[in-house]
């Protein structure tokens, strides 16, 4: 009886608590805590963990999500101004350019690139830049750091940096950058771009032998500061420079990227004690940046959150933009100081539909548009363009859309003797199959219309992209009432019938043509698109065959040339055409150097071309050459331009200050948001529906009362 | 007893070094250590050398199982099965080939695991053992004949399906809980009421036929005439009698999986955000690390071994008949 009379005791107070939390909070599916309802912060999600946050080895968009918000290189992308241009960041100014030959003589701006041994740049980093708070920066009062001789035992109770008593700061010099330039060569950092700079920054290969040799003379802690690298000098607290070989004029670009951030010497050597790495105390877990931001919790399984650095020496958001800005209001916040957010929580949502759907409840301040959500979100309108349909528009969501400065190529293996080679008849057969396999219907069948057809190498938003007439591939389109238009079949049958291919048979041995597909594309979920890419080139009766494997093989098959055909894509690291038109250089091919030249297509006057215009300042005169090349590999063909992917994104118009940026990575700062708009708005949409609940306890009660009849029947009944 | 334990921890030991190898031999039949090292570096600008080097910190430069190179013994120990396995059987799982502790995150991923994993077991054991029973008791009328129905039709129902329809009634169209995510603390309560609702009502259908069957059997059984003869009331007689003596095939389901609680779920992790050790283990196979799929795929042996005995212990203590010996 007692047991009952609890039972009922624990119902009624659940009920109570039920109501009581209903009543304390209207929004139940609110997967924030209540009392930031009103902070300014910025909600957003990522996919996956990010494998590295060391600015050392950190190399994709989704780790730079979250370190370009805390590391501040020397330069920056200009937030609103197109095409991109680079700006300081904390370089106090654009880094001086200076040339020198053999002799170690000064050359003028305008000297012949091949008469220059090196290029200095020189780099003034602004002043009273400091660190955000850290514990390796922490000093007693006699000046000895607190965390730089930690023992085993005074690691017992750490678990996290925080659990360190003391932090402090200090501020940024010169020398940080040169420490991290350092790192970057460090054979046991692995950075991905030490293969590159060696090629260009002087001593920075023989840097790895010193560091080796150095690190077998003793157990401790390397001290770079004390290994110099003959390419990178510090000339005084506040100003570096670094030796460039010969000319290498993208080499500005990088200077925007983390791995030119500034590392403290503190730092590495707080880091590298005992015990911390198996801590998962290290760069990796707690980046130390000058940057609006601060990594203040580090769970990549569940949340990582970023909070406004409180020694950020300030910023003011862009004062000019391009002319629509203006009408947009990404100006209004101009001259303001940043950052606009005081925290950033990035949630982890592996899983697009939950992600969509908090979007939508309010949850998250933007989004992206997966396939499984672009016809609720996205249609077309009267003018054939993109538009949000009727039910974002209800919700005040907005719309932002860039074509990415990324390249989809389908490759041939030009070292294959059928679909390679520099003859006519395979560079026939290559432009028929260029005309056949209709991106055009790929983009609108498999894309949603997410992207523009490839004329050539370079992306739109990077220099050497032209529109119009002038920028289509006269091989695969014709231009039509002010448009491009594919070439008709007819035309590619001409073309495999020129090159002995005539209904697909090859008129020299008779046999059939049959090419080989190499893919990473396997499985159901690809079938479609890998039946409808077999359709395209059945439509010049060439038999295709699949050949899918994962993605190591795949990349096996290509680093030893044994593959026919391949698809690929490359993300732009700079914009500039020489970023793209490298991928096609003949040194750079694989089977030679190893290089990113997949289809190991070799043009001597290409590569006479590329060899003067990747020297060249952006001008009528690289332009000139930059047609020349595309020509060259359009009328080549050892890659099918596919497509230039176009990103769309919604966001919530209490979201400001959105404009894509595919260049730059520091935006959070610039982002606002309107807290009290979005409280009301989660409010108005998440009220709990609480009726079918009611509705369906009172079904199982309705269907209990006659099991239980039929149980108390039973239980009087008698037995026969 | 004892001895039976020790006997059966002492075979254990041939079993994991199995396991061992086969987990070697599947993922270096598909990955080379150079497939790791360029997977780790990225593909863009990586360096024969970098991939050298990363291999020489990591250890993964040796030969696979067999060293040629090597003198006597070393031939085996100079090698990448030796020297990665051998540390597994003291529990040391070291770090992954990120260079993240691996004891550390699993010590810190099992909980979120544990928190969906233990109140789904129970709740869910108690449900389907309730419905069982009382179909049991309502055998061959309308009811079980009914139950019979929507129990298949609830185990023929995919999991994803249940996860995605959970969220959308629950999650977006009543808008009672979170659609997903997780916290830590009191805070993670609203987080899990969704997932074990769904775990619970998602294996209604196949345990409660399957405890249904059992009770079935044991209904018919001389014992339980031999209660009901004496007058004993239906209900005593399923709860008291035929529950206890079903107990020993369903403590053979329940105990085996005790211990593998720990492991998490893929899916439900996956699509709640919650941060277990079953996601874990599929970032893992995903970034082809190595480390910690051997070591998650050993964890996960011991623990179904620890499982087994357990069910073996648990026979003598629900049935003083069976001796272990």
């Amino acid at each position: 009886m007692a047991g009952r009379h609890s039972f009922r005791n624990l119902l009624l107070i659940s009920l109570v608590g039920l109501i009581l939390y209903g009543c304390e909070n209207s929004q139940w599916n609110n997967p924030y805590r209540d009392r930031d309802q009103h902070k300014d912060i910025i909600y957003t999600s990522f996919k996956e963990r990010p494998k590295e946050l060391d600015p050392v080895k950190s190399y994709n968009a989704a780790e730079y999500e979250f370190i370009a918000q805390i590391y501040e290189p020397p330069l920056q992308y200009h937030f609103l101004k197109r095409p991109y241009e680079l700006i300081p960041l904390a370089a106090s100014k654009m880094p001086a350019r200076t040339f020198y030959d053999d002799a170690g003589n000064q050359l003028s701006h305008d000297v012949d690139p091949s008469s220059v041994s090196y290029t200095i740049y020189d780099i003034e980093i602004q002043k009273g830049i400091k660190y955000q708070p850290h514990p390796s920066f922490a000093k007693d009062s006699q000046g000895v750091y607190y965390y730089h001789s930690l023992t085993e035992d005074d690691l017992d109770d750490v678990n996290i940096l925080a659990d360190f008593e003391y932090q402090s700061s200090r501020e940024l010099t010169a020398e940080d950058y040169v420490y991290q330039i350092k790192r970057l060569a460090h054979p046991n950092l692995h950075s991905p771009l030490a293969g590159l700079l060696g090629n260009y920054i002087v001593g920075f290969s023989e840097y790895r032998e010193k560091v080796l040799d150095a690190i077998e003379d003793q157990d401790a802690w390397l001290d770079l500061r004390d290994v110099s690298m003959q390419g990178v000098k510090v000339i005084d607290s506040h100003h570096f420079s670094i030796r460039v070989k010969g000319v290498y004029p993208q080499f500005i670009y990088w200077l925007n990227m983390p791995f030119f951030a500034p590392v403290p010497w503190e730092a590495d050597k707080f880091y590298s004690q005992p015990r911390m790495k198996e801590r998962n105390i290290s760069f990796d877990w707690y980046p130390v940046g000058t940057g609006p931001y601060m990594l203040t919790e580090n769970n990549p399984n569940l949340r990582m959150v970023l909070d406004k650095n409180p020694n950020f020496h300030g910023e003011k958001y862009p004062s000019v933009g391009e002319p629509e800005d203006y009408a947009l209001g990404l100006l209004d916040d101009a001259g303001k100081e940043l950052p606009f957010a005081d925290r950033i929580v990035f949630s982890l949502e592996k899983e697009s539909i939950p992600y969509w759907n908090k979007f939508l409840q309010g949850y998250y301040d933007t989004s992206g548009i997966s396939s499984d959500s672009f016809d609720q979100s996205v249609e077309l309108n009267f003018q054939g363009e993109f538009g949000l349909t009727d039910g974002m528009k209800k919700r005040d969501i907005d719309l932002a859309s860039a074509v990415a400065t990324s390249l989809y190529y389908l490759g041939f293996n030009m070292g294959d003797p059928v679909i390679g080679g520099d003859s006519q008849r395979a560079r026939l057969l290559r432009r028929a199959i260029s005309i056949a396999v209709d991106y055009d219907e790929f983009i609108s069948i498999f894309q949603n219309g997410r992207g523009v057809p490839a004329q050539g190498p370079i992306p739109p938003g990077i220099f050497g992209n032209e529109n119009g007439e002038m920028g289509i591939n006269p091989y695969v389109y014709h231009w039509e009432n002010g448009r491009p238009v594919r070439k008709s079949i007819l035309e590619a049958k001409k073309l495999m019938q020129q090159a002995r291919y005539q209904n697909g048979v090859d008129q020299d041995t008779g046999k059939p043509l049959v090419l080989y597909f190499d893919t990473v594309s396997r499985g159901a979920d690809t079938k479609a698109l890998l039946n409808w890419m077999v359709k395209q080139f059945a439509k010049i009766d060439i038999q295709l065959v699949i050949r899918g494997s994962d993605g190591n093989r795949f990349f096996d098959k290509l680093d030893k040339g044994t593959f026919q055909i391949y698809q690929l894509g490359w993300n732009a690291d700079y914009p500039d055409p020489e970023n793209f038109f490298f991928l096609l250089y003949g040194p750079n091919s694989i089977a030679i150097s190893g290089g990113q030249n997949y289809s190991n297509y070799q043009n001597s006057e290409f590569d006479r071309l590329f060899d003067v215009m990747k020297n060249m300042e952006n001008g009528l005169e690289r332009l000139k050459l930059i047609r020349q090349m595309n020509e060259i590999v359009r009328a080549d063909a050892p890659w099918i331009f596919a497509f230039n992917p176009k990103s769309y994104s919604l966001y919530h118009d209490w979201y400001k200050n959105v404009k894509p940026n595919l260049m730059a990575n520091n935006t959070m700062k610039y982002k606002r948001v309107d807290p009290l708009l979005r409280a009301q708005s989660r409010e108005k949409w998440n009220q709990p529906i609480l009726w079918p609940i009611y509705l369906l306890l009172v079904v199982l009660v309705l269907t209990i009362i006659p099991a239980a009849r039929g149980f108390y029947q039973r239980e009087k009944a008698k037995g026969v | 007893m004892i001895a039976y334990i020790v006997r059966r921890v002492l075979y254990a030991f041939p079993l994991l070094l199995g396991i061992n190898l086969i987990t070697f031999v599947l993922f270096f039949v598909v990955n080379s250590p150079d497939d790791m090292a360029k997977n780790q570096l990225g593909q863009k600008h990586t360096t024969a050398q970098q991939i050298e080097d990363w291999k020489r910190e990591r250890g993964y430069n040796l030969p696979l199982i067999y060293n040629e190179d090597a003198s006597a013994g070393a031939k085996f120990t100079e090698t990448i099965f030796y020297q990665k396995s051998i540390r597994l059987f003291v529990f040391d799982f070291g770090s992954s080939d990120s260079g993240r502790d691996i004891s550390y995150d699993i010590a810190n991923r099992m909980w979120p695991s544990l928190t969906i994993a233990v109140p789904h077991l129970i709740v869910g054991l108690l449900i389907t053992i309730t419905f069982a029973l009382l179909i049991a008791f309502f055998r061959a009328s309308y009811i079980d004949y009914w139950a019979v129905i929507i129990c298949v039709a609830l185990m023929s129902i995919s999991t994803l399906f249940y996860i995605i329809g959970g969220q959308f009634i629950i999650g977006k169209l009543l808008k009672v809980v979170p659609i997903s995510g997780y916290d830590t603390g009191l805070d993670a309560l609203k987080f899990l009421i969704l997932p074990v609702i769904i775990g619970i009502v998602g294996g209604i259908g196949s345990g409660t036929r399957w405890y249904r069957t059992i009770f079935l059997e044991e209904i018919g059984k001389d014992y339980v005439r031999t209660a009901r003869s004496k007058g004993i009331s239906e209900q005593l007689v399923l709860f008291r009698h035929v529950l206890r003596n079903a107990l020993i095939p369903i403590l053979t389901g329940v105990v085996v999986v005790l211990p593998l609680l720990f492991m998490g779920s893929l899916l439900t992790e996956n699509f709640f955000g919650i941060p277990g050790l079953g996601s874990y283990t599929i970032d893992a196979i995903n970034r082809q690390d190595f480390a910690i799929v051997r070591s998650m795929v050993y964890l996960g042996s011991v623990l179904y071994i620890i499982g087994l005995i357990l069910t073996d212990i648990s026979y003598t203590l629900v049935d003083p008949r069976i001796r272990l010996s």
